[in-house]
């Protein structure tokens, strides 16, 4: 019954994850590479790639994806359990528990631009929540709330028009109204 | 359909939140030093940027000064109305707590003085 080679049973559905967290991590690369004014505000196009897996394949897989891009983007940057990190974790904690509740609204009305936005600011918050608690005077923090809550608010829609002309798929749907115009997909 | 009835309301909510964070946070002035005076002279000039305590003896006793990351109060006076301590954190640029009978006072400053003089 035993065998002698140690051998990890892969699913389709990890290969997926794994494919997924990828193109995650990827991002998460490019990303790095923008400069930016303020440490913080960034566009998190890995967010697109997490909304997509939450809205294709459920919360879990969402929640892997983010883990798995968190540990290897960290690895990846050398920041791996730096402050940087732990923002970023608390960020993205706060992140998917707002999307495990947000993907109960009724998606008649609330589409991927909602789930981005609310994404956002709850990554956003938790940042922020535990730079306040752990690393800056809260007063400090105070002044630039309005800079970053723009930034979530900003990037968020963006990001959200994005995964929403994703789902929509290449095919031209000619229902109907609307633009008739193929969606380009950058 | 990129935009729904919904994702509308939220990009409206969210941009509320960003205009009531924008005057929460730049609006007004905040103060960023407390200005303790005992009888008339400046006793501690602190920033209000870390916690601290600080004790000033008057005529009737000590009276306790709190200074927290951007608010100050005081704590503890020996005054028999207490009014200086009733009237909690001090957070804007020109907010002050006298504490007459035992003559100490916390004046919060910020950039810009909010007045040239007070006349008691």
């Amino acid at each position: 019954m035993t065998r002698s080679a140690i051998e990890l049973p892969v699913t389709a559905d990890d290969r997926r994850i794994a494919r997924l967290a990828a193109l995650a991590i990827g991002l998460t690369l490019a990303e790095a590479a923008i400069p930016s004014p303020i440490p913080g505000v960034k566009p998190g196009l890995a967010n697109i790639v997490i909304l997509l897996v939450l809205l294709q394949y459920g919360w879990r897989a969402a929640a892997w994806v983010s883990v798995l891009r968190l540990l290897a983007g960290g690895l990846l940057l050398g920041s791996l359990f730096a402050p940087g990190f732990w923002l970023a974790a608390a960020g993205a904690l706060v992140s998917l528990s707002v999307l495990g509740l947000a993907r109960h609204l009724p998606d008649r009305y609330f589409g991927p631009v909602s789930l981005s936005v609310l994404a956002a600011f709850g990554h956003i918050g938790g940042q922020l929540a535990l730079a306040g608690i752990w690393l800056l005077p809260a007063a400090a923090l105070l002044k630039l709330l309005p800079v970053f809550a723009a930034a979530a608010l900003i990037f968020g829609a963006v990001n959200g028009v994005i995964v929403a002309r994703l789902l929509a798929g290449p095919v031209s749907s000619g229902r109907q109204s609307g633009s008739c115009t193929p969606p380009s997909i950058p | 359909m990129i935009l729904r009835a919904g994702d509308m309301g939220v990009l409206l909510l969210g941009g509320g939140l960003v205009a009531a964070l924008t005057v929460y946070a730049w609006g007004g002035d905040r103060g960023d030093t407390a200005v303790i005076r005992a009888a008339g002279q400046v006793v501690k000039t602190a920033p209000l940027t870390h916690a601290q305590s600080v004790s000033i003896d008057g005529p009737l006793g000590t009276t306790r000064i709190e200074i927290e990351p951007g608010r100050a109060r005081v704590a503890a006076d020996p005054s028999p109305r207490q009014l200086c301590v009733k009237q909690g954190w001090l957070t804007l640029s020109g907010q002050t707590a006298l504490c007459l009978p035992n003559q100490v006072s916390l004046e919060i400053r910020g950039r810009v003085p909010a007045y040239d003089t007070l006349g008691y």
